[in-house]
């Protein structure tokens, strides 16, 4: 497979047995995940999870120590440099030169990706509305809201218009109207068939993602779109309960049958139950502690919630039992 | 390999570095200001040798002797003294590098076919300047004596022959020998404790700024003067250690004699340590990275130190200006009072004018690097 | 429901800080009670940190009062510094000293007597799980240690008022869980926590929010009423191809605001009950399948939006 496949629906990023080890440390294990065109994946899980190894390996500049992965049909350990001029890298703190201007940095980075001399002009003029930045093309970089950096990056990732695009820690700290009108940008991309793989710790963001690769300790621990996740992984119902005393509470809650777990979230109590029938018993024992308490409301978990189940379960997805 | 992509990397480089202020400083100005300095400030040559004079006849004759000495371009007269001791005490003091002494009988003896003893004495710490300047006064000698024989002779009316010889004593003090060894290593410890003593503390705030922990610290009851003080103490107890270090091998290893007083010694020491550590923290307050800290002390005190602190050129071939300047630089010293001490066994009334010099420097660095440093961000 | 906090245990008024011509906070106005977690929400840039330093006596303001504890912290500030704890977002963890280092140095920048440091030590230690890492290098320390860790150094002493900075920027979501059960028995002890956040998410931990964006506080109120203050209802459409979902109701009558996520799109209306169907309808007269249309809470970050509307232009 050495020429990019013309079909709607081919696999453009494919990864079998991805490891990577360093010395003895194991940074990324098996990883499996194959990404059709036009999706986008996220990346899901917190700092040192093995996220940015992987990124690393798909970009050609880390060697994997078994497995095998192929961005845009090249091998990245066999043809790093054809990958390499075929995906665009885009992380927001790191990718811009702060001491140099808009226009500089496009420059810079269309002269880095062979961008056609032809094109130059207009693909510039095109990134440069797209951030919504006509008019500062002359402005350092150093002088932009992060907003605005961010766009700008990405107009500088896609310059060369590649097929794989890799978003690094996009969004973060970035203004919510910001961050929607960034995510707009990126659906429209995928539409137009660019695929798309978005690393990030900040589980809100997965929200954005077709599909989501929740990743632990260089594991995959569960892969789905958002809405399969939080529906299938909690392992319980979820219930949001008020008390007069939420120390007191917890500790009450925490021996109760029936109660995975319990934790303290804001005014209220969360408690994930085996059985929702459970919930309505709630507040009598509780009362039995001496502790006033509202009746319990369903809600919905959120990716974090997910997340720390299956991690403290131990889930590995896919992995034989 | 790739032409555009060539371009690429060295256009945005050179947009950096023309945006950088320190990449420009080191660009444009380093060279501007070490020419200056290698052009104007130092030289090897020796001129203008400083010499006192003990003329016990004061005749005309005597006279006409003393000003060829500072005709010739080499020497300059600078005090008039009128006793051995007077000599003494002045070349101990470092007021003159020479002393010449006409004796009573010079006109009778220079008439009458006699010998006159002429003595010169040098300060032999610097052994390069002793050796060069022994080697003007035989010159300057030479030609008064034919002089003599010819003019003089016959303004006074009397044969060539009759003339009498000049015998010129020529004497070293404190390092007889001219040893250089005796004269550089104990102005290496100087060089030594000014690099490592700024290097050291030019760290220790800016570490704290660049890892991030200062803030927390600053919210924290502890006062600045705690922590200047704190900070300061390990350094100066390693600075003094080295010092010791370095001392001692000068003295057991290589052998250079020391013939003054270890308080004066250890006191002195540990004023220059305050100095250099305080410069180094004083750079680490204002300057919150540390490679940046680092360089900076490495100029400000390496190459003072090495350049003007008469450590390799000596401060009175200077030209003026460059002198001037000198008084600046606080290493000078201290690297006169370690000759002093160890060549000279000088004292302390001996080394009043150089120690005058450390104590305000020291007392001024101690002060500034006290209100320095501020509990606050901005 | 907490326990009555009446008494007001940090007050701010007027507070303005320029950074040259740049206003970086300007005219803000807190009163934080006593025993809440209050938390400062808002994106980077938006004075967040300013804010923060001005409360722990590190900044000085340009205009303003900031009372801590009955102190005044502009005029005296390493007064009110002994009943503070900071921790600001680059924490002050030294990495060549072991994880016991750490605590004795700030035990004893605080003054904390030794029998009590040693007592508060083992009982941090093991609510933070780092029990048998006390000799560790604290720059061999994972992330989510590394800021429990941080956490133990700012609590040695007992402080009133504790100020975080982004404490969970980058954490593990079982250390931070970990690190808001910390949080929340020291809110039962009666300790003030000042938190600031740029995770929308973190915001719903609190007690109170205040909304920061330019420099300036827009809304301050519990999470709960927040969410009722934004106009309209929420409503999550789940389709598999949320993008042809998201077009075909754009300009549909009584939508507000449309976005689009992985896999639905979330739809804010002015009247659930009554856009449902008409929803419902719209759609299927596009053929476009859907799974579910269900109502929502709203997130802290729809909120925000909704509240806050325009982003700005200059950094």
């Amino acid at each position: 497979m050495d020429n990019l496949d013309p079909t709607p629906s081919a696999p453009t990023v494919q990864m079998q047995g991805l490891t990577k080890r360093f010395g003895t440390f194991v940074a990324v294990d098996d990883l499996d995940l194959t990404i059709t065109k036009g999706e986008i994946v996220g990346f899901i899980g917190p700092n040192g999870a093995g996220k940015s190894t992987t990124l690393r390996m798909l970009c050609g500049l880390l060697r994997p120590s078994a497995g095998s992965a192929f961005v845009a049909g090249y091998d990245v350990a066999r043809h790093p440099e054809d990958v390499r001029a075929h995906i665009g890298y885009m992380s927001q703190k790191f990718s811009l030169y702060s001491d140099l201007t808009v226009r500089e940095n496009l420059q810079f980075f269309g002269g880095m990706y062979h961008v056609p001399r032809r094109e130059m002009a207009s693909r510039m003029a095109q990134a440069i509305a797209t951030a919504g930045l006509e008019g500062r093309e002359d402005a350092l970089v150093a002088t932009l809201a992060g907003g605005w950096k961010q766009r700008l990056a990405l107009g500088c990732a896609i310059l060369h218009r590649p097929p794989v695009l890799f978003l690094d820690e996009p969004t973060s700290g970035v203004e919510p109207e910001a961050r929607r009108h960034f995510w707009d940008m990126i659906h429209n991309l995928a539409g137009s068939g660019v695929t798309i793989l978005v690393s990030t710790h900040y589980m809100d963001e997965a929200e954005y993602c077709n599909r989501i690769a929740l990743i632990n300790a260089g594991k995959l621990v569960a892969l789905g779109s958002p809405g399969e996740l939080r529906g299938r992984e909690l392992g319980g119902e979820l219930f949001e309960i008020s008390c007069n005393m939420l120390g007191a509470g917890l500790a009450k809650l925490r021996q109760a049958p029936g109660v995975i777990d319990a934790a303290i979230f804001g005014d209220k109590l969360h408690v994930l139950l085996r059985d929702s029938a459970t919930a309505i018993g709630l507040p009598l024992l509780l009362s039995q502690g001496g502790i006033i308490a509202g009746s319990p409301n369903r809600i919905s978990a959120s990716l974090e919630d997910v997340f720390v189940q299956l991690v403290s379960r131990g889930h590995v997805e896919g992995a034989h039992p | 390999m790739n032409g555009r992509r060539l371009f690429a990397i060295a256009y945005k480089e050179t947009l950096q570095v023309c945006r950088d202020p320190r990449s420009l400083a080191i660009a444009l100005l380093m060279p501007l200001l070490q020419m200056a300095l290698l052009g104007y400030g130092v030289s090897l040559d020796i001129k203008n040798v400083s010499l006192c004079v003990y003329d016990q006849e004061n005749s005309q004759t005597s006279r006409d002797l003393t000003s060829r000495f500072v005709a010739s371009g080499w020497f300059e007269a600078v005090h008039a003294l009128d006793s051995d001791r007077a000599i003494r005490q002045a070349i101990d003091r470092g007021t003159c590098i020479g002393a010449l002494v006409i004796p009573v009988t010079f006109t009778k003896s220079m008439s009458s076919a006699g010998k006159a003893n002429i003595q010169t004495i040098f300060d032999g710490t610097d052994a390069n300047t002793t050796n060069i300047a022994t080697g003007y006064a035989k010159g300057v000698i030479a030609e008064a004596l034919t002089d003599f024989k010819n003019r003089w002779a016959q303004a006074h009316g009397l044969q060539p022959d009759a003339i009498g010889q000049i015998d010129l004593q020529l004497r070293v003090w404190f390092n007889a020998g001219l040893e250089s060894r005796n004269f550089i290593i104990p102005g290496v410890v100087a060089v030594i404790l000014a690099a490592v003593g700024a290097q050291l503390t030019s760290l220790t705030i800016s570490r704290e700024w660049e890892r991030g922990t200062m803030e927390q610290l600053i919210s924290t009851p502890v006062t600045a003067f705690e922590v200047m003080l704190g900070k300061l103490v390990p350094y100066f107890v390693i600075a003094l250690i080295d010092a010791a270090f370095c001392l001692l091998v000068t003295i057991f290893w290589f052998q250079v004699p020391f013939r003054g007083s270890v308080t004066t010694l250890v006191m002195t020491t540990a004023l220059f340590a305050v100095v250099v550590l305080g410069i180094g923290y004083l750079l680490s307050v204002r300057i919150r990275s540390q490679l940046g800290a680092s360089q900076i002390a490495l100029i400000l005190t390496m190459l003072p130190t090495t350049m003007l602190s008469g450590y390799t050129f000596p401060i009175d071939q200077m030209p003026a200006p460059v002198r001037a300047v000198t008084f600046l630089v606080y290493a000078r010293y201290y690297v006169s009072i370690l000759r002093s001490i160890f060549l000279k066994g000088s004292s302390l009334a001996d080394l009043a004018g150089p120690l005058l010099g450390l104590v305000i420097f020291a007392t001024v660095i101690a002060y500034l690097a006290a209100i320095a440093f501020r509990k606050r961000l901005d | 429901m907490i326990g009555a906090a009446t008494d007001i245990a940090v007050h701010v008024q007027g507070l303005i800080r320029r950074f040259g011509s740049l206003s970086a906070v300007s005219n803000v106005n807190l009163d934080i009670a006593r025993g809440e977690i209050f938390g400062l929400v808002g994106p980077d840039g938006a004075g967040k940190t300013t804010i923060m330093r001005v409360l722990a006596g590190v900044l000085r303001p340009n205009a303003g009062t900031v009372t801590i504890e009955g102190i005044d912290v502009v005029s005296m500030p390493e007064l009110a510094k002994s009943q503070i704890s900071y921790m600001p977002q680059r924490f002050g963890l030294y990495e060549d000293l072991t994880v016991a280092e750490n605590i004795f140095f700030y035990g004893e920048l605080f003054s904390v007597p030794r029998a009590i440091r040693r007592e508060r030590t083992g009982a941090l230690v093991d609510a933070a799980g780092l029990r048998g890492f006390e000799r560790r290098l604290a720059g061999q320390l994972s992330g989510g240690m590394k800021q429990k860790l941080g956490l133990i150094c700012a609590l040695i002493h007992t402080p009133k008022v504790l100020l975080l900075d982004e404490p969970t920027t980058g954490v593990d979501p079982v250390s931070r869980r970990d690190f808001w059960a910390i949080l929340y028995g020291l809110r039962e002890e009666g300790v003030t926590i000042i938190l600031s956040t740029a995770y929308m998410d973190e915001a719903e931990r609190c007690s109170r929010l205040a909304l920061v964006s330019g420099g300036e506080i827009h809304h301050c109120d519990t999470p709960a009423k927040l969410k009722q203050a934004m106009p309209g209802a929420l409503l999550a459409v789940s389709a598999d191809n949320p993008r042809a979902a998201r077009d075909a109701l754009v300009g549909a009558p009584g939508v507000l605001g449309l976005l689009l996520m992985g896999d639905r799109v979330n739809v804010r209306v002015d009247d659930a009950d009554m856009r449902e169907p008409e929803l419902r309808e719209r759609l299927a007269g596009r053929a476009i399948p859907v799974m579910a249309i269900t109502p929502v809470e709203p997130a802290i970050e729809d909120v925000f939006v909704a509240l806050l509307g325009k982003e700005r232009r200059d950094g």
